[in-house]
């Protein structure tokens, strides 16, 4: 052997190994995980009261709810069933919240945006089928889905007719970014039918507003309120919960409920796989207690407990024509008919808007 | 013969402890994770990883990613150059303070540049400037975010280059221009290329700073987020996958052609 040689082959063997060691590796990973999606979720540890909690449960959420969630659980601390327990809690996109529990991320109480996102962790048992066998259906909270306006409601808006008028800018999140945004859309097609409209005539309605009105999607909600509020655009389409909150932050914003809109229904759970059930269950008893839904309430979610509801009926207006997803046909039907990456019918009229879809 | 032929060898060889530890840990932390996303995009079939790439919403997304990448690799290099020479080779006041910002824009989290171009260049604009949800606030972003790469791969070249041998040139007769074209730029260009093809890199996969303002260009990294929430995983791989391997080409030509004129 000379010297070259010697030099030169066990390179190229480590090389190869490495490469071959990698694929190997990857083959088996692949095959036994489903989803590429990592939690990008922002943490925060809240022992929430409790200075030495004997017990902590991971709560794991979409995250416009987080103020809510944070004085949830330090309520839940001072009563006898939450003595002790603490909380450590990440919020981020519902959509990535799911996909990291679905691939790992340690929880005992999930809640996301849309139900949807609970369904893939039905699929994949970490929450159990009767997750929403209960008489709040596993619904946590409302909200609907509301015109945000500036500040006086300079131009007017005030109905679904307003907003493909010439020259209003509206802004909603793109629902391909963001599965939360989808509520919005939807809540415009549902209007149409409301008002006794075909559902092609109501799928012309929410082309006219996706590639005439509808300037900038943004990929979340929390993006599209902050282009709105630099000065962007005359509606946004957004939760009533999240206006509720743009106001009281102190933005130049007010909010219009329209006539017919849809209810939004944020589902939460305790997961199959969780080692605290007893206390987990605990805290999802006591959201939906008088005291718990009391504090959805201040803090702008619609109670789904109707004796805590009727207090509220000044902050939260029941819109004449509001209905739920069921009246679309549920979320099952709804995602194949309007949202499926290759044929839906809205993800047509986004890619006749020229905004980013899915590639699939 | 064959001994005549062998490079010149170092002083320090290389033991087997460093090349194999030196393996391992590209491996683990580079090659694993590239490989992973090649198996997740050709596991389901050739067929589907090919509708995934050619279908107009991936190809257009693909060229202006690409053609974004290039223009900022391009424009940086140029920029990038020249800013280097103005801190290394000019005096004025100020000029470390400068010099620390350079890096700040890696500091920064992408998402709060990309909020802060959107309060500078959007609707409200104190400048009147409204370039967010265009096409050219895309390449200012970029710019923004890809500056330090060229500006301090040139800084350390320049400031060991030989200015004997400018000021030979110039006693010769050598006019500036020529003296920057035959003496300067050679030695810089290598330089040059590699942080060019850093920023080229680190714009094809940007994602935090783009998504606020882009409005509704079609960017590749965020069709793949679209891919992702539209459960799609497949899809993003397949399209992820497209990029790393163009990227790849393009990283090659440019160090080729770095490597051409280092000669």
């Amino acid at each position: 052997m000379t010297r070259r040689s010697e030099l030169w082959r066990p390179r190229v063997l480590a090389v190869l190994s490495a490469a071959v060691t990698a694929m190997t590796v990857a083959a088996c990973g692949g095959s036994s995980d489903t989803n590429a999606g990592g939690g990008g979720g922002a943490s925060s540890s809240a022992s929430a009261g409790a200075s030495d909690p004997s017990t902590t449960l991971n709560l794991v959420g979409y995250s416009t709810p987080k103020k809510a969630y944070d004085a949830l659980t330090t309520a839940f601390a001072q009563t006898s069933a939450g003595k002790g327990v603490g909380f450590s809690q990440s919020f981020g996109a519902s959509g990535s919240q799911s996909r990291a529990v679905d691939s790992g991320q340690p929880a005992d109480v999930v809640a996301f945006s849309t139900t949807p996102d609970m369904t893939r962790l039905v699929k994949d048992k970490i929450v159990a089928s009767d997750w929403d066998a209960n008489p709040q259906k596993g619904f946590s909270s409302d909200s609907v889905v509301v015109f945000v306006v500036r500040k006086g409601n300079p131009k007017h808006i005030s109905t679904w007719d307003d907003l493909i008028k010439k020259g209003t800018d509206v802004i909603t999140p793109n629902p391909s970014t963001s599965g939360s945004a989808r509520w919005n859309i939807l809540a415009g097609y549902g209007a149409q039918l409301k008002q006794g409209k075909s559902p092609a005539e109501a799928l012309a309605y929410v082309r006219t507003l996706m590639t005439k009105n509808v300037s900038t999607q943004p990929s979340s909600a929390s993006q599209a309120l902050a282009t709105f509020t630099t000065g962007k655009g005359d509606v946004l389409l957004d939760y009533e919960s999240d206006a509720i909150a743009a106001e009281k932050a102190g933005d130049a914003v007010q909010y219009v409920i329209p006539k017919q809109t849809l209810l939004i229904q944020t589902p939460i759970a305790v997961t199959a796989k969780s080692s605290h059930q007893t206390q987990a269950k605990a805290f999802l008893n006591w959201q939906w207690s008088t005291a718990g839904q009391t504090i959805w309430a201040q803090k702008g979610y619609r109670p789904v407990d109707q004796s805590v509801a009727q207090k509220f009926t000044s902050e939260f207006p029941t819109p004449p024509q509001l209905f739920t997803i069921q009246y679309l046909g549920g979320w099952t039907k709804v995602k194949k008919t309007f949202f499926d990456p290759a044929s839906g019918s809205i993800t047509k009229i986004e890619q006749a808007a020229g905004v980013p879809t899915a590639s699939s | 013969m064959q001994r005549a032929r062998t490079a010149p060898r170092s002083t320090v060889r290389p033991g087997g402890l460093a090349l194999g530890l030196s393996t391992l840990y590209l491996s683990v932390i580079v090659l694993l994770p590239l490989a992973a996303v090649a198996v997740k995009a050709v596991t389901q079939s050739p067929a589907s990883f090919w509708q995934s790439v050619t279908n107009p919403t991936s190809i257009k997304a693909l060229v202006i990613t690409l053609v974004a990448s290039l223009l900022t690799a391009v424009i940086g290099a140029v920029t990038g150059t020249l800013v280097a020479w103005v801190l290394v080779r000019d005096q004025f006041p100020g000029r470390r303070f400068i010099n620390a910002l350079i890096d700040l824009p890696f500091a920064l989290p992408t998402v709060v540049a990309g909020l802060t171009l959107l309060a500078l260049y959007g609707p409200d604009s104190p400048f009147g400037v409204h370039l967010a949800f265009t096409r050219a606030i895309v390449l200012v972003a970029l710019l923004f975010i890809t500056l330090p790469f060229v500006v301090r791969s040139v800084q350390p070249v320049l400031l060991e280059l030989d200015r004997e041998v400018e000021e030979a040139a110039a006693s010769l007769g050598a006019s500036n221009g020529v003296i920057f074209r035959r003496i300067i730029l050679p030695a810089l260009l290598p330089a040059i290329l590699s942080g060019a093809a850093l920023a080229f890199a680190r714009a094809v996969g940007e994602i935090g700073s783009l998504v606020l303002i882009v409005g509704k260009v079609q960017i590749a990294s965020i069709v793949i987020f679209a891919d992702i929430e539209s459960d799609a995983p497949q899809a993003a791989a397949s399209l992820s996958l497209v990029l790393i391997v163009v990227s790849l080409i393009v990283l090659v030509l440019i160090r080729r052609l770095g490597g051409r004129v280092g000669h």
